[in-house]
Parts: structure tokens; sequence; C-alpha cells
């Protein structure tokens, strides 16, 4: 019998498998970040060892930086000591850090792929639940807890239990002005925040192949949000022309070498999945989350289920949840004001989601009133948009362009959403508070919150592109 | 926190709700130490807390009656973000063991990696437990690692939980995945050298 990408890839990393134990699963990248790592530092301090891998392990600060003025020091004194802490603790321990204000400061789950550092066949983790992003490349990339992050510094190795096997197939062609981000609401609305839990999810079909690198990522960095482990995407033409000639790509003999292995990466026909799940990507309109876990999304022309069409086991947390947004059950969502609307974080940031948005915005102006920031996922996401001139079609509509870092995804730096208001986000998460204390948020893609801050309400954008 | 775990007889605090991610066990605003400790006094801090940071009366870990050392949560417990602060809040309130009818993988794995026991139940049995705590908010517990089962005293209910043989033997013993592993030194550097292409 044929095998899964995922078991290929699984069987060709690991180190030690012994029976009742958990796999030693070598890890090729390791990605740091300032949050999940210091008390990882700390401990190989305790144990008195080294990282034992330096050249596999990169550092960014992304989560507590601020987006505007970064070349002052960071006015948050617990956000600056955080930071700090990275530069010292890469610095002792000899890692290489993108901090701030080196070009290829990022979002790590932006500059990973932009750099050439993610590629195909690799085992990637990060002390962060969206290194699943990483899987678009057709690698196991998945978030782990910083006592994981300290046992791969110390011995470039995990242990894992292999997960489940899931397929998940989108056939057909999306239709006008739906994005890869709709795709991924609404498999989760469809599959729930915990319809993945326990697998490692492989996307394909028609209209995954027929989507860009940055779309893909857009995908893949959600799958956690079903509680799926990881989620993949085997390589193809698409993703080698995205690799090539990236600052630590292979190059020349290399790169033939790595190209011939890559093209080996796919699930053999006869492979089998615990689960396939198919999808028509012509069912899918543009997605919108009317509660607080990504799993309570609709189409946007939908209404929000009335009490009677929710579960009664889940009647208690359903009623909690639109108290908490304000919204009332068997609603609409259509129409509905506004206040902030945020273009960014590791879901879409990248280069594509600020051409996306440009293009959609030329020649319009935001609404009044409405908040409007596009945050880019890196330092070189933000010189690119500004080679091509994009910055200044987000001036002249009324967009603020920022300077890149995790921003209002998740409340931890200066970019918050105040109480009660209500944010269109291009981010991955609506959990009570995730973008500041009683924030409440709406997930949708980049062309969805673009149609909001233009006309300040909850908007399908089928009607304006 | 402890680093090993037997057996437990204990009242309980009940969360009745579904899907409790970490960034309401923790927000992220409080995830800015570079320690693993004090995190407890953020556990699920905007329920705890109004915006005036005073505490909300109708919160059950601000209720007196609800103490003891097992928090029971809704179904899904733990999804969302990896942060592992998420188990070191609950460690350093006082809890050694969360009851719940699912766990989402990485806050299984964090809690496990510092000693905290999640035990899974039926979605019948959740719905025990949280019946019994609201008949008699002070019904206790028992949770026996070496039998894998988790008993509600007052009725005795019981249910079996699984854990997987590795991870009982860490908890009991309190060892931890970083000693396991840098016993495979030998093991790793010759695996490295095997690999063609090791990036």
């Amino acid at each position: 019998m044929g095998k899964t990408l995922f078991d290929k890839l699984w069987d060709s990393h690991v180190v030690l498998s012994k029976p009742g134990f958990p796999d030693a699963v070598y890890i090729n990248t390791h990605f740091i970040h300032e949050v999940t790592s210091p008390q990882a530092f700390d401990g190989l301090r305790k144990r008195g060892i080294p990282v034992f891998r330096t050249a596999k392990t990169r550092a960014t600060a992304d989560h507590n930086v601020p987006t505007v003025d970064q070349h002052l020091p960071i006015k948050e004194a617990l956000s600056r000591k955080q930071v700090e802490m990275l530069t010292t603790n890469t610095k002792e321990f000899g890692v290489e850090v993108y901090g701030l204000g080196h070009p290829f400061q990022g979002i790590v789950h932006v500059i990973g792929p932009e750099l050439g550092i993610t590629l195909p066949g690799m085992t990637i983790v990060c002390g962060d639940s969206h290194t699943s992003t990483h899987g678009a490349f057709g690698a196991i990339a998945f978030g782990i807890g910083t006592s994981e992050v300290e046992q791969v510094l110390a011995t470039q190795c995990i242990l894992q239990y292999r997960p489940k096997r899931m397929k998940i197939e989108v056939n057909g062609q999306l239709k006008k002005g739906v994005l890869s981000k709709d795709i991924i609401l609404y498999i989760i609305s469809k599959i729930s925040a915990s319809g993945a839990t326990g697998y490692f999810v492989e996307y394909a079909g028609e209209a995954i192949r027929a989507l860009s690198m940055e779309a893909r990522m857009t995908i893949c960095n959600m799958s956690i949000e079903m509680g799926a482990r990881g989620g993949l995407i085997a390589p193809d033409e698409t993703t080698f022309e995205y690799i090539k000639g990236r600052e630590f790509a292979p190059k020349g003999a290399d790169w033939d070498k790595a190209l011939a292995y890559w093209k080996t990466l796919y699930s053999d026909k006869d492979a089998e999945f615990d689960v396939t799940l198919t999808f028509d990507a012509a069912d899918i309109e543009p997605q919108i989350t009317y509660g607080t876990n990504p799993g309570m999304g609709m189409g946007v022309t939908q209404h929000i289920p009335t009490l009677e069409e929710t579960d009664d086991k889940e009647k208690a947390s359903f009623k909690k949840s639109l108290e908490y947004m304000g919204l009332e059950p068997g609603s609409e969502l259509l129409g509905k004001k506004v206040d902030y609307v945020f273009i960014g974080s590791c879901t879409n940031s990248r280069i594509e989601d600020l051409r996306l948005v440009a293009d959609f915005v030329k020649g319009k102006k935001k609404a009044e009133g409405v908040v409007a920031w596009i945050v880019p996922g890196s330092k070189q996401v933000e010189a690119q948009a500004k080679r091509e001139g994009i910055d200044k079609i987000f001036e002249a509509a009324g967009f603020h362009l920022r300077e890149p870092g995790c921003s209002a995804c998740l409340g931890m730096n200066e970019d918050k959403i105040p109480a009660g208001m209500y944010c269109i986000s291009t981010s991955n998460r609506n959990f009570e508070g995730r973008q500041g204390p009683n924030a409440r948020t709406f997930l949708a893609s980049p062309l969805s919150a673009a149609a909001a801050a233009i006309t300040g309400k909850v908007t399908d954008v089928r009607e304006l592109v | 926190m402890s680093k090993n775990f037997r057996h437990l007889v204990s009242t309980a605090v009940p969360i009745a709700i579904e899907n409790i991610d970490t960034d309401q066990i923790i927000p992220a605003r409080f995830l800015k130490a570079t320690t693993r400790d004090g995190f407890g006094e953020n556990l699920f801090r905007d329920w705890r807390y109004d915006a005036n940071n005073q505490p909300k009366a109708d919160f059950v870990l601000n209720d007196p009656t609800y103490k003891g050392e097992i928090l029971v949560g809704g179904k899904n417990f733990g999804c969302g973000s990896s942060r592992e602060h998420a188990a070191w809040a609950i460690g350093d309130a006082g809890f050694k063991v969360v009851v719940s009818s699912f766990f989402a993988d990485i806050f299984k794995n964090n809690a496990l990696n510092n000693f905290i026991l999640p035990v899974q139940v039926t979605d019948e049995f959740l719905e025990k437990i949280f019946s019994a705590i609201k008949a008699d908010p002070l019904t206790q517990l028992e949770v026996d690692m070496e039998k894998q089962s988790i008993r509600i005293l007052s009725t005795g209910d019981e249910a079996k939980f699984d854990i997987n043989p590795y991870k009982k033997e860490c908890l009991i013993n309190g060892y931890d995945d970083i000693d396991y592993l840098l016993n495979l030194r030998k093991e790793i550097e010759t695996y490295e050298a095997g690999r063609e292409f090791n990036f």
C-alpha cells in the first residue's frame, strides 16, 4: 500500500521509534520568537547545556513589537524587556536573530517562507500554533509549547506521537471575490473548531492546486483553528517557482538535487487516510465569523443560527458568545457597522494580500469614522509594497500602512481594538478579548475587510468586484 | 508545581463552557514575563475581573463556594494558541488535574510537560461531574493515576481515562522529555550523518 505525504516525511525524520514511547522526530528548522523562548533558554542554562544545532535555529521579534516608530525604543517596559531578552539569549547561545531594525525582521511565519528558509520535505516547529503555515510547502510544521522549544533547542528533536491523517479535498473553481481565506473559514465552519483535533491534514484538489503560495499559506495557517496538528500541501511547480532564488534557498547543483527530491513528495495514489472530506469550491461564498471561535462562521449573506438551530449542549456557550459579540441569534451581519479594519497577521499580511487590497481600494476612499490598519508581515513585504507604490494607494484611500509585526491579531503589543468596538479582521482568531479586552472580531478575507473599510459596514464584496 | 502525580482526592472548580481557548486561560497581554512563575494571578483574567480590575462576583473562581485542585471544563478545552503559559497559570493557581470531554492537542502536551494531568472523560461523565458539583459544591473527585480512573465520591460513578504509558511513567516518577532525549545523543548524531537532505 502507498504512503501519504505526511507519513513519507514523518518516517524519514524518525530518529528512534520504540513501542510504547513517542517517536523521537528530527527537526530541520526551529523558529523562535520573544514570547515563548525565554523560559526555554533559562532551562538550558539550568541544565548547563548549549543549543545543539544553532544553524538550524532562527529567531525574530514579532509579537511584542510596536507597528509605528520602530526606530525608537519600545515604550512598554515588559515588551521591551522580552524583546531585549531575545537579543541577549540568542547572542549568548549563538543563534541568528532578525530583531527590530533588521531588514529580515517580521512575523515568523512570513519571513521563513519569504527568505527561502522554509522548504519542502522539512520538519519545522516553533513555539507558536500558526507554525502550520509552513505546511504549504509540503513540510511537516506544527506549533509547540515552551518545554518543547527547550527540547528542540537541546536536542534538535521532539518527542511526538504520530497523529492520524485527514485529507481535505476542495474541487472545482472559486467564484469571483472568493479567496483562500474564505475556503479555510468555510471548512472550519463546517467541521467546527475541534473537527480536526488529533489529525494532520493534507489539502488537495483542483481549487487548492490553483492557489498561489501566499494563498496556500493562508489555508495551512488556519489548520490549527479546527484543532489539526498541522496542515500541508504537496509541493508542485508553483512551490518550486516561489522558492527559486530566495535568500537561503538552495542554489546551483544543490538546487537541482533538492528539486529532484521535492518532486517525490506527494501522497501515493493508493495511500489511505483515516478521514477524507470533500468540498466544492463553487459552494463557497465570502465568509464571516459571528462568534468567539473560528468555527462560528457563515457565508456573508447568511444569518446567525437561531437558538432553535443550535444544539442543546452548545446553547449555553452559544448564548455567552453572542452576548459578548452584542449580536442577536438569527440576525444577519450584512450592513452591520464596523469601527476598525485590520489587514495583517501571519494569515494575511503577505505581498499578495497587500496587492489585492491595493487593487481593490485604488481610487476609493475609506468610510468616515472607520480606522483602517494595514500591517505588512515583514520588512521585506513593507519594502516591496513601497517599491510598487502600493503605500501611496493606501494613503490616498485613507488606510494606515504600519510597520511589520503581529499587531492587532493578539492584543499583546500597543495595537489593540478598544472595548466594545467591532473589527473586521484578516487575522485567525475571534476569541473573547483576542484583539484587546472586550474587542469584537469578525474574521474575513482581505477583500471582505477592504470592502467593509470602504462602505463602513459588513459588505458582500462580490457586489463591488 | 510539584514534579510528579499519583493520586488526588479534591473538590473541583467547574467551568461548564465549551471551547475554552488559551487566550481566555491567560490573555496575551500577560505573557510578557520571562520566567514560569506568577501566571496564576492572571488565570482567566478577563472572566475574573471587570475593566476596572474589580472581581466579577458571578465567576466561579471568585466564588468561595468552589475550590480545589481539580479544574473541570467543557469540551475542547485549551484550544487556540500554543502558549504554555496557560498550563503554567493553571498550575500556579494550584490545579493538578484538568477534566474535560475533549482537549486540544498542544494544551494536552503542555499540561503533561508541567505535571498537570489532563483527564479526558465522555460527554456523559462530564455532565455527571457538573451535575454532582451543582448539587453539592463540596463534591469530591478521586483521581488515581495507577488505575487510570476518576471517581465522583458522592455518587460512586467512576470512569477510566487514557494516558500513554510513557507519559504515565513520566508523571509518576517526575521525568521529563528532555531527560529522555538527551540520552539519545548518539542516535541523533547517527541520524544526522545518514541524511542526504539534512537541510
